[in-house]
């Protein structure tokens, strides 16, 4: 009984969350709104005696909405509202419901048509972490390793991006110095 | 079952939030006291004996400050903010085992709420979280020193989630599971892990401090840089829930240090846990005592540690770690 009041509860505010997110026009409200439905979707994991995902998903998503938050901090007024240009809303509103309603047929048709079998039964004595690992690293080790190859070329690729006059620093240089520096740009600027 | 289960567990949520609470006050009152002998002054002395009822005193006057929403905040986000920080530092201590299981009056209690099998991740997950309240009250707050506070928290925050995870990785890899318990059983037979990952543990107690925000990485409400950061627009009650998350924060990391490094209460005997609960004061006089003896860190100098310096050690520690269990 436990499990359905909980199932229910959390079903309700996660849906909540994300209506607020696509809803509101106070930039603070979305981010905010994000960050508690990401964060309560982690209790589904629980819910299913996924514990380790449960918490990944709290790690991961708490970090990847702080960034999300770090970006509006920069390029709005947070505490004011966004203007929005609102489209033809009949349009907005049909193809959102087309998409809903053919995520539900994707994840629904499996279900109904019995086609689900355990391919990895679960290990005896072996805890939840260790399933992860497991499956990690046997049946889906290349998709496993091109994430990780992926995430390094993203990772040098930023750092190569953003890395121009790392060595610089501005708060450690002279006054007269940043105004030689200032100098030089302008220069560059005006030829 | 269930009933008597879920009774059990409401119990100790209660207890725990009550005791640690009533812990954050008295934190205030030991931090007062330490800071001020150790700069040769008295520190309170005047409410109670010793000044103990200053605690007393300090509660009264934020209980019953008027609770002042200014007028150009983002009031839903402003008010909520500290909640966050309170209530996600109470959540991570759902996972903590705060002493040996012991018998009371032929019932054997477990000091721990929910004992799952992913305790370290789960707490430094939710101590993560905990950062959204400085965030979002700093963001909500229409002032530009809570802006620049909320800023630093978000770099703070980014910079040394890294070095916990990756410096509680070796820990794990020799341990082989993320349960406090199984952390603490293992440390009897083979010893304090504090010996084995010298590294990772001074790793870990760095990353602590910027996780609690104590002085050496107290950006995010440097009192003389930029009042009190996110919380320059709070008052009363609000503001103390910030305080309260912080000081049960201390305390929480506290128990985590010493479960995870120092061998925790060991074989569940009276002396373990004893010895438990000292290290776990010994940790938190040890922020005081930095807090005292330490200037603060610029910001830029906390990312340059955190990214340059501490997480190359922590990675080259775990690839030393690897090799030698093979």
């Amino acid at each position: 009984m436990f499990e359905a009041i909980a199932f229910y509860l959390f079903a309700f505010l996660t849906i909540a969350m994300f209506y607020i997110t696509v809803t509101t026009s106070q930039a603070l409200y979305a981010l905010t709104a994000l960050a508690a439905g990401m964060i309560f979707i982690s209790a589904f994991f629980f819910i299913l005696g996924a514990d380790f995902l449960g918490a990944v998903q709290i790690v991961v998503y708490s970090g990847a909405v702080m960034a999300l938050y770090a970006f509006g901090m920069m390029f709005f007024d947070t505490t004011r509202e966004v203007k929005e240009k609102q489209g033809n809303k009949l349009i907005i509103f049909g193809l959102s419901s087309v998409a809903a309603v053919l995520l539900v047929v994707i994840f629904a048709t499996p279900i109904v048509s019995d086609n689900i079998t355990a391919l990895y039964p679960m290990t005896e004595g072996a805890g939840n972490t260790q399933e992860v690992g497991m499956v990690l690293f046997t049946k889906y080790l290349v998709p496993f390793e091109i994430a990780a190859v992926m995430l390094l070329v993203a990772m040098i690729a930023g750092i190569v991006l953003a890395g121009k006059k790392m060595d610089q620093s501005l708060t450690l240089m002279e006054e007269d110095e940043i105004r030689h520096m200032r100098d030089e740009q302008n220069k560059k600027v005006l030829l | 079952m269930e009933t008597a289960y879920l009774i059990e567990t409401v119990i100790k949520i209660v207890v725990i939030l009550l005791i640690f609470s009533a812990l954050a006050g008295i934190g205030t009152y030991f931090e007062r006291k330490v800071l001020a002998f150790m700069q040769r002054r008295l520190g309170p002395t005047n409410v109670g004996p010793f000044g103990l009822l200053q605690v007393a005193a300090d509660g009264i006057k934020l209980f019953t400050k008027e609770d002042i929403v200014p007028s150009g905040v983002v009031g839903r986000i402003f008010k909520f903010a500290p909640v966050i920080t309170a209530a996600t530092a109470f959540m991570a201590a759902a996972a903590i085992p705060f002493l040996p299981s012991f018998t009371l009056f032929g019932y054997e209690v477990h000091p721990i709420v929910a004992d799952i099998n992913i305790g370290i991740l789960y707490i430094l997950g939710i101590m993560g979280i905990g950062l959204y309240g400085p965030l979002l009250g700093g963001m909500a707050s229409a002032n530009k020193f809570a802006l620049l506070s909320a800023a630093r928290g978000a770099a703070v925050f980014i910079s040394y989630e890294v070095i916990t995870g990756l410096s509680i990785l070796a820990p794990i890899m020799m341990v082989g599971s993320l349960s406090l318990i199984d952390f603490n059983n293992y440390q009897i037979d083979n010893g304090w892990i504090m010996f084995a990952q010298p590294v990772a543990f001074v790793l870990f107690w760095i990353a602590a401090f910027a996780e609690t925000g104590r002085t050496p990485f107290h950006l995010i409400a440097n009192d003389h840089e930029i009042i009190d950061g996110f919380g320059t627009e709070y008052s009363g009650m609000r503001w103390g829930l910030f305080f309260i998350g912080e000081y049960a924060n201390m305390f929480f990391i506290s128990f985590v240090i010493s479960l995870i490094f120092l061998g925790g209460y060991g074989d569940g005997s009276l002396l373990g846990a004893l010895g438990f609960l000292a290290k776990v004061a010994f940790f938190f006089f040890f922020f005081l005592w930095t807090r005292a003896a330490w200037p603060d860190v610029r910001p830029d100098q906390l990312m340059w540690l955190c990214w340059k310096v501490l997480m190359p050690i922590a990675v080259i520690n775990i690839i030393i770690t690897g090799i030698v269990m093979m």
